[in-house]
């Protein structure tokens, strides 16, 4: 597979370690009273679509920049790549 | 029609014009007691212990595709149960002894061969964790014997003893493993719930459920409605999609494992020989193939077909371990769809839908355990209590922090 990145144009996804689901930047807030029960949810639980996911890799062997890039499980076509700084600026909470 | 001697001779003096096929190919019916969703391994085993142990006699197993196209046919085909931990252990020695019965319970040939597996060991610190693993099998009922240096080569003279990074130390060995036939598994317990009764529905895809006030009422399917008292879900691979459609979210991701097999060869490797250290295991079929695997490809896929870069990490694992596989000439490969769970281990349980039960999470696992997943399934939906060796095998250990992580590598199905 050939990763589109926005800076590098495209790389190899050997390059890549994945992280999986692009919702883990969306971090519970821990001081909320139901966090224990939304921190097992964030951790354990996933969507796994078949068909278009938006998934976190991190260009290890690269730049070092995370990317959320949009693929199609079922034929792996990769539909896109974001730098996750632009997707949600200030980084995952 | 029973397999014996003697109907192989008389079929074979009088030219094969006996023979039927194995099973049935009924309409569904209205409705039934339970209906089973996936027509792989473990849901024909849960179909064929539910008519053949608990007296369940209204059951159907719903396939999308036909019998033998998911996962039960694209393993490695090995069954052992070395493992180590108290939840998984007794469950998978449990399995064993199916397998060793398996043949003489479904009449049918499944050529289950206990030629023996070997976990190589390459450091101190490893023959320490495989010798308590070896006294937790021993512990659990299994076998499990430790050798040395010298006997393992006299065992098997043909590896890379003195690779300098990973020279061999030693193993541990099961002699009870080994590997069956994994057309053979399938075609045994589809005619063996077949023969008591189960009406096997094949190209007939669950498009949803009918849940009404917190029950499940039956399936809608691409050949109508089927009503159900019960309804088990066994569709590994598949399972957070089929699931999705009930409303739940699961604690696993799917991922593509791919295998390989080379042209046939003479006897070459006695029995399955696995490299922890560098994820690389190799057995030979009975047709004289080398049959071998390593990593999972490590993102999500639906794709039942891997990428090139680990056919080269798991080719260079084989000729890190036995150089003499460079030599053969690679046939084929092929990759099934994983359950990664976020701890690597099953989960056999009810849902909070009444009448609703899930059984999945196999991980790269899931063929050894066919037998006992099967039995266990079918016990929890005949008496609503999970078998006595599953019992660990829960939703809610997760959120409970009882996970059963026997690689210890986490919330992270990529890594297991």
């Amino acid at each position: 597979m050939l990763i589109p990145h926005p800076l590098l144009g495209l790389r190899d996804a050997q390059e890549f370690t994945y992280l999986g689901d692009a919702s883990l930047m969306q971090r519970p807030d821990p001081t909320r009273d139901d966090a224990e029960e939304a921190f097992a949810d964030y951790v354990f639980l996933r969507d796994n679509p078949a068909g278009v996911h938006r998934e976190l890799w991190f260009h290890e062997a690269g730049d070092r920049s995370w990317l959320v890039v949009t693929r199609d499980t079922t034929t792996h076509e990769i539909l896109g790549a974001e730098l996750a700084s632009d997707v949600k600026p200030g980084g995952a909470q | 029609m029973t397999f014996s001697g003697f109907k192989v001779v008389k079929e074979a003096l009088t030219g094969h014009k006996g023979w039927r096929p194995l099973w049935r190919d009924p309409d569904p019916k209205p409705a039934y007691d339970i209906v089973i969703v996936g027509g792989g391994g473990h849901g024909l085993a849960t179909a064929f212990y539910l008519a053949h142990t608990f007296g369940e006699l209204k059951v159907a197993v719903l396939e999308k595709g036909w019998l033998g196209s998911g996962n039960i046919g694209r393993n490695t085909t090995i069954i052992r149960s070395n493992y180590l931990l108290p939840g998984n252990e007794p469950f998978y020695e449990f399995s064993m002894k199916l397998w060793e019965n398996l043949e003489q319970e479904t009449n049918f040939n499944s050529m289950v061969s206990q030629r023996g597996i070997i976990n190589l060991i390459h450091t101190d610190g490893q023959r320490d964790a495989y010798r308590r693993r070896g006294n937790a099998m021993l512990l659990a009922g299994a076998d499990a014997r430790l050798l040395g240096r010298d006997e393992l080569r006299q065992m098997v003279p043909f590896l890379n003893y003195d690779n300098p990074r990973f020279p061999i130390k030693g193993g541990l060995m099961q002699s009870r493993a080994g590997t069956a036939r994994h057309d053979g598994v399938v075609w045994g317990y589809a005619r063996g719930a077949d023969q008591r009764g189960v009406d096997i529905i094949q190209n007939c895809e669950v498009t949803g459920f009918r849940i009404e006030g917190g029950a499940v009422q039956g399936v809608e399917t691409s050949r109508g409605y089927i009503g159900a008292k019960k309804v088990g879900v066994a569709v590994a691979g598949n399972s957070s999609r089929v699931m999705s459609m009930a409303g739940m979210r699961l604690p696993i991701e799917s991922h593509v494992l791919q295998a390989f097999v080379s042209e046939g060869l003479k006897p070459t490797i006695p029995g399955v020989i696995t490299f922890g250290a560098g994820h690389f295991y190799v057995s030979q079929s009975d047709k004289g193939g080398l049959v071998f695997g390593g990593d999972i490809d490590g993102y999500n896929s639906y794709a039942q077909r891997g990428n090139l870069p680990v056919v080269e990490d798991v080719i260079e694992g084989g000729m890190a371990l036995m150089p003499m596989i460079g030599r053969a000439r690679l046939l084929r490969a092929w990759g099934g769809v994983m359950d990664m769970s976020m701890d690597g281990s099953p989960i056999i349980d009810r849902t909070d839908i009444d009448g609703l039960y899930f059984n999945g999470g196999w991980c790269y696992g899931g063929f050894k355990a066919t037998p006992a997943s099967g039995y266990a399934f079918a016990h929890l939906l005949a008496t609503d209590r999970p078998h006595e060796t599953a019992t660990a095998y829960r939703f809610d250990r997760f959120a409970r922090g009882h996970v059963i992580d026997e690689k210890g590598v986490g919330a992270q199905p990529n890594l297991h």
